[in-house]
């Protein structure tokens, strides 16, 4: 074991830090803009929408992120080059990488959880504001923005924290769609210098050291926000 | 060939029996990590102060570092390290049985979130009734049978549904160091065949029976393992 060695993979190791902090930031934010929606409409109906995400939610809780990830990586990536016109459009070169199918899949698993959990939150808004704001004259969507929506987030809130580590530690699967964050930049130095344990520490050290900060960024964001316990 | 025709031919036995295969790994992962849980939950409560420590980096860290990368390290490091072991012993090396490293570091995994479930469990119950069930001269074994066990089950049970979850799901990774379950044969179907879409949704319906089944079972577990106590909500 040559921890030394790792000197010279420097700026690989930082690329991998680069595509793990990308993926957890993009999937956590479009999952959470998609959460919103399928939890409310939950909540609000109508009938068939409220089916169609109670069937998002189980069908993505209920099944691995790898086979959704190889779902959309081979399955739509085997599908997509036998079509011209996606061929010859702009959206090409994104198409044919592996992050794209990565960052959609993940954004797709945070929905799926986080609108189980956003149903919840919204339903656990007590009946009392929601009417009080009505009686104020509020549009339905005002309600949302101004009420509905600030108090299910805080309900939310403390959960929010351990639900990005959960994705966190999802990202390695992107390695095996060629995505070469953290895990994946490890397997490279350790194909390049057949010695397995110093890559491999180094990555799970900088995990363990992520955790750590998301856990306290959560906390600190936590105590901005006033709440009655 | 149309699809259907390819799951006929055999294909459609072969992800049946990576189902299969799934099943077994995660059920023996799951009851390995229950024990593994069961011990660590009981070390964290009343062990010494090493021992806490010790269990205490062991859930933080396991909890902390992906699946993935745990599964791989500690594959890798169980395999070679039994082979240094027994070369140094003069044996050659083996090839270590894919079902039993597979278990062991799904194991592994599982005991670190079981021992968290299990301790908060136990501590929900209410210290009188462990005290007056030693009062009454229960030995430890008949007051973890009568007392604990059954009044911390309550608690346990929608976190241990949740680990029996993703024992199932993180199950898939194990497709990563070679074991053939649900999600390597269908890796195989896959990349055999070129049907990439229809064996990888396939596969995931299966999993997707597996889990629904499973949350029924554990509603009944659920219902059963609170009978008697008042209706909450």
């Amino acid at each position: 074991m040559d921890f030394t060695i790792l000197v010279k993979f420097l700026p690989l190791i930082l690329t991998g830090l680069w595509y793990t902090l990308l993926l957890l930031v993009l999937s956590s934010l479009f999952g959470m803009i998609l959460a919103i929606p399928i939890g409310l409409v939950q909540v609000t109906g109508p009938r068939p929408f409220a089916w169609l995400a109670a069937a998002f939610c189980t069908v993505i809780r209920g099944t691995p992120l790898l086979i959704q990830l190889y779902i959309l990586y081979y399955g739509f990536g085997s599908l997509f080059p036998q079509i011209p016109w996606i061929r010859q459009s702009f959206m090409w070169p994104v198409l044919r990488e592996g992050l794209f199918y990565a960052v959609l899949a993940f954004t797709l698993s945070f929905a799926g959880y986080e609108g189980a959990v956003m149903k919840g939150a919204f339903a656990s808004v007590p009946k009392g504001e929601l009417e009080a704001a009505r009686a104020f004259g509020m549009s339905p969507f005002t309600v949302l923005r101004r009420i509905w929506f600030p108090r299910a987030f805080r309900i939310v809130l403390p959960t929010l924290g351990g639900e990005t580590i959960l994705q966190l530690k999802a990202t390695p699967i992107a390695a095996l769609v060629t995505v070469t964050e953290l895990y994946g930049a490890a397997g490279q130095i350790f194909r390049t210098t057949y010695d397995f344990f110093p890559p491999m520490l180094l990555v799970a050290v900088i995990y363990f050291a992520l955790t750590f900060i998301i856990t306290r960024l959560f906390n600190l964001i936590e105590r901005q926000v006033p709440q009655r316990r | 060939m149309s699809g259907l025709d390819l799951l006929a031919s055999g294909w459609g036995r072969n992800l049946l029996y990576g189902a299969v295969s799934t099943l077994e790994i995660s059920f023996l992962a799951y009851m390995l990590g229950l024990l593994i849980g069961l011990l660590g939950a009981r070390g964290k409560l009343s062990g010494g102060k090493l021992t806490r420590r010790l269990l205490d980096a062991y859930t933080t860290i396991v909890r902390s570092i992906p699946e993935l990368l745990l599964i791989v390290v500690l594959f890798y490091t169980g395999t070679q390290g039994l082979n240094n072991l027994l070369l140094s012993l003069g044996v050659g090396p083996v090839r270590v049985n894919g079902l039993i490293a597979a278990v062991a570091v799904l194991g592994v995994v599982q005991g670190a979130y079981s021992t968290e479930v299990l301790r908060g469990a136990i501590q929900a119950i209410p210290v009188g009734q462990i005290e007056a069930a030693k009062a009454y001269g229960m030995s430890p074994f008949l007051l973890f049978r009568r007392i604990t066990m059954p009044s911390m089950l309550p608690y346990a049970i929608p976190g241990l549904s949740n680990l029996w979850l993703n024992a199932t799901k993180d199950s898939a990774l194990i497709s990563v160091v070679g074991y053939l379950e649900l999600t390597k044969i269908s890796q195989q179907a896959a990349g055999g065949t070129k049907w990439y879409f229809m064996f990888y949704t396939v596969a995931a319906g299966m999993y997707l029976v597996i889990s629904l089944a499973s949350l029924q079972g554990f509603g009944m577990l659920d219902r059963y393992v609170r009978r008697g106590q008042p209706q909450v909500r």
